[in-house]
């Protein structure tokens, strides 16, 4: 069993806003007992474990607690309510370069933050040329600080955290420093970090990044911790709240909830039809595999749009639409059944038509889809229902990007030259899961 | 790869420590976390001083200039001036003010240490004790300095101390750090919520317990006769500082007995108290003893007050 690093058990944050702050003895007098507050809890009962070895993200919006809770682990800020039980040496990187003294020079200030840290002089003196040239800066250092640039600044502040040698490496948002190729290097440390089994706990708004790196991902919203488990279904969970937030902000066209755990409410259009709009769609039914047990769907299953009409009179002309739209409004694919060279006859009453989709390729998000019916050519438009429905889509892979194509890496090895005697002939194919 | 894992320091098997961050956690469990940054203190020590003499020109000849300038303008002042006709009275003023500087640096830096590091204290997780103390130890850093320069007076002045004595500095150094330690920690930790503690101990320090020492007058001499004629001496022992400036002019001034005054055909009068060494040893072991339950209380607020300090700052 592995053992815990770092166990926060039942923690909970307040702060207390002062709606008008009286510090000094005068007014704390004058509003003896009525200074005006109001609680904000930051941080509800957060639990978690987090086992030695493992990469933990934390996912949120912005102001859901999560440096709160990587403040508390550092001890910098102390639990209202639980404790956090640190076990090993924890390194936190909540700003880099905090508590560089100006005045002092590159050397001196790497012996201070150093202890700051909590190392002896004789451990800095182990590791002091590392530090060093892991920033880069051996010919600065024994330059004032003060007349850094603000790049040597930050790269001297990841370079004396991450070779401290901590057993417990905590980072908040301090990844995005330096140039590219820094930040490839922080990133480079932080997986050597993983492969010799030391505990990473980092905060990041970019779940690209998460994924990427973290092992188990934990996503906070306004306090309360909503999900705790692998990254696919976490950055699922969190762009669903995503979501939500954004929900709030367009209440107006936000008319159907989604229950969670159940399939999205389908649409159900009660328009009519009349001479102009001779068919109409009255519901869309998007299906895959997994509904009615989860409220979406996994990337490369099939994906089903059942398309519900009603015809007041048959027609051989009508020709369904689907658009499936990302995000952003981007139409991904734009498919008509005439384009499929699919003729429907379609009869006077109620039907449906469905358009199967093989495999659903695209990494997570949400899926809008929109669909219609036009004349054949395009001529006419008898119905178009924009967004439609939606399809949420997780991604349980490591790959990040837009879509998931079939991919398998191999390995072929040549005879190689030299001592170094390979096993002979040796190939090596793996298939990449998706 | 194996060779990674394998390599020294790589974060596996060995001892780890554990750490309870949590709004209740016990004093000697912070002391503990104290001793373990204690090179934290040494650091931010060495920091205070070298960025204090940063960019000038006579860089840390200064710790040794200032207080002697200091010195000799009292000697001028109390010589030429403002006679009280103690013989060498600068000597007497200079020790008492050895122990006395020590304890105000100390006071005055460490009230605002807490607040001055804001930036720190808000990203930087370490005891936060560890700033109030820092700021004791650059005083002592500063009292070596003036002691330094002490001793180079009393060569120049060919002033004899009590050498037998010496060992009586010591002695009432343990309650005078200890007790500066208490009032550094309390201190700090209540001007972050208070911000009027910092103003308000610049004139108490500064001035009002200055002349409650007996450093510019004479206990034996001013204090004793009136007080003890009402049998309220003990009133004036109530102030810690009162009896470890007291063992400092013991030591260093030494001139026990009836001394002539200078001014005149007056009588001679008792400049220090007729005491015995061991006299002096009691009341630093009753100061320490004091201070040690305050120091005790300190850490009970600064552990309650702690926790918000982030927040607060």
């Amino acid at each position: 069993m592995a053992t815990v690093a770092v166990d926060v058990q039942g923690v909970s944050k307040r702060f207390r806003l002062y709606h008008q702050k009286y510090t000094s003895l005068k007014e704390r007098v004058i509003h003896t007992g009525r200074t005006p507050y109001t609680d904000l809890w930051a941080l509800r009962d957060i639990n978690l474990e987090v086992n030695e070895g493992d990469t933990v993200g934390i996912l949120g919006r912005n102001g859901s607690g999560k440096s709160t809770l990587l403040k508390c682990v550092c001890g910098v800020l102390q639990p209202t309510e639980g404790q956090v039980v640190v076990r090993g040496k924890l390194a936190g990187l909540l700003e880099l370069g905090a508590g560089f003294q100006p005045d002092l020079t590159g050397r001196q200030n790497i012996y201070l933050n150093g202890s700051l840290l909590g190392l002896s002089k004789n451990e800095i003196d182990r590791v002091f040329d590392d530090i060093v040239a892991f920033a880069e800066l051996d010919q600065f250092i024994d330059n004032q600080v003060k007349f850094y640039s603000s790049g040597m600044y930050v790269r001297l502040g990841f370079a004396v955290a991450v070779n401290v040698d901590p057993d417990i490496l905590v980072i908040d948002e301090v990844l995005a420093v330096g140039d590219e190729r820094f930040q490839r290097k922080c990133l480079d440390r932080v997986k050597q970090f993983q492969d010799q089994g030391r505990t990473i706990i980092f905060v990041s708004q970019s779940p690209d990044q998460v994924r990427s790196v973290a092992d188990k991902v934990v996503v906070l919203s306004d306090g309360h911790m909503v999900a705790n488990g692998g990254p696919g279904e976490a950055v699922r969970i969190f762009r669903e709240h995503l979501n939500e937030a954004g929900d709030v902000l367009a209440a107006d066209q936000a008319t159907e909830e989604v229950a969670p755990g159940a399939a999205p409410a389908p649409v159900r259009v009660v328009e009519t039809t009349d001479r102009l709009h001779p068919i109409r769609i009255t519901e869309v039914l998007p299906v895959h595999p997994g509904t009615g047990e989860r409220p979406y769907l996994i990337t490369g299953e099939p994906l089903t749009v059942t398309l519900r009409y009603t015809a007041a009179e048959p027609t051989t002309t009508a020709s369904f639409v689907v658009d499936i739209s990302d995000d952003d409004g981007l139409v991904l694919m734009h498919t008509t059944s005439s384009d499929l060279d699919v003729h429907l006859a379609i009869a006077a009453g109620t039907g449906s038509v469905s358009f199967r989709y093989e495999s659903f390729p695209f990494l997570d998000g949400l899926y809008t889809v929109s669909v219609g019916i036009e004349g054949r050519g395009g001529g006419q438009l008898y119905d178009w229902k924009e967004g439609a429905a939606t399809v949420e889509v997780m991604n349980p892979t490591r790959s990040v990007g837009v879509v998931a194509l079939p991919v398998a890496v191999t390995l072929d090895q040549e005879t190689a030259v030299g001592t170094w005697t390979p096993v002979s002939g040796a190939s090596v194919a793996v298939e990449v899961e998706r | 790869m194996a060779l990674e894992a394998a390599a020294p320091g790589g974060g596996i098997g060995r001892v780890k420590t554990t750490r309870v961050v949590s709004s209740h956690v016990s004093v000697p469990k912070r002391i503990v976390e104290i001793w373990r940054s204690r090179q934290l203190i040494v650091n931010l020590v060495s920091t205070e001083i070298r960025v204090k003499y940063k960019n000038s020109f006579l860089g840390l000849v200064w710790s040794l200039l200032s207080p002697a300038m200091t010195l000799t303008v009292f000697a001028i002042v109390f010589g030429v001036a403002l006679k009280n006709g103690y013989p060498d009275f600068v000597i007497l003023l200079f020790s008492g003010l050895l122990a006395w500087n020590l304890f105000q640096t100390a006071v005055l830096s460490a009230t605002g240490a807490i607040v001055n590091n804001a930036g720190l204290v808000k990203k930087v997780s370490f005891p936060r004790e560890i700033l109030a103390l820092a700021s004791v130890g650059s005083a002592s850093v500063f009292f070596f300095f003036q002691a330094c320069v002490m001793v180079i007076f009393l060569a120049v002045l060919h002033f004899r101390p009590a050498f037998a004595l010496l060992w009586l500095i010591p002695v009432a150094m343990v309650p005078l750090l200890v007790f500066c330690s208490a009032m550094a920690i309390f201190l700090a930790a209540v001007n972050v919520y208070l911000r009027d503690v910092q103003h308000l101990i610049e004139v108490v320090v500064g001035s009002a317990w200055f002349w409650a020492c007996p450093i510019v007058y004479s206990f034996a001499h001013i204090v004793s006769p009136k007080l003890s004629a009402h049998h309220i001496v003990w009133i004036y022992f109530l102030n810690p500082m009162t009896p470890i400036v007291m063992t400092f002019e013991r030591v260093l001034y030494a001139k026990t007995g009836l001394v002539p005054l200078t001014t005149g055909a007056h009588t001679p009068v008792l400049l220090l108290p007729p005491w015995g060494p061991l006299t002096y040893v009691e009341l630093d072991a009753a100061v320490l003893g004091a201070s040690l339950l305050f120091l005790y209380l300190a850490m009970l607020v600064f552990g309650r007050l702690a926790g918000n300090f982030a927040e607060e700052l």
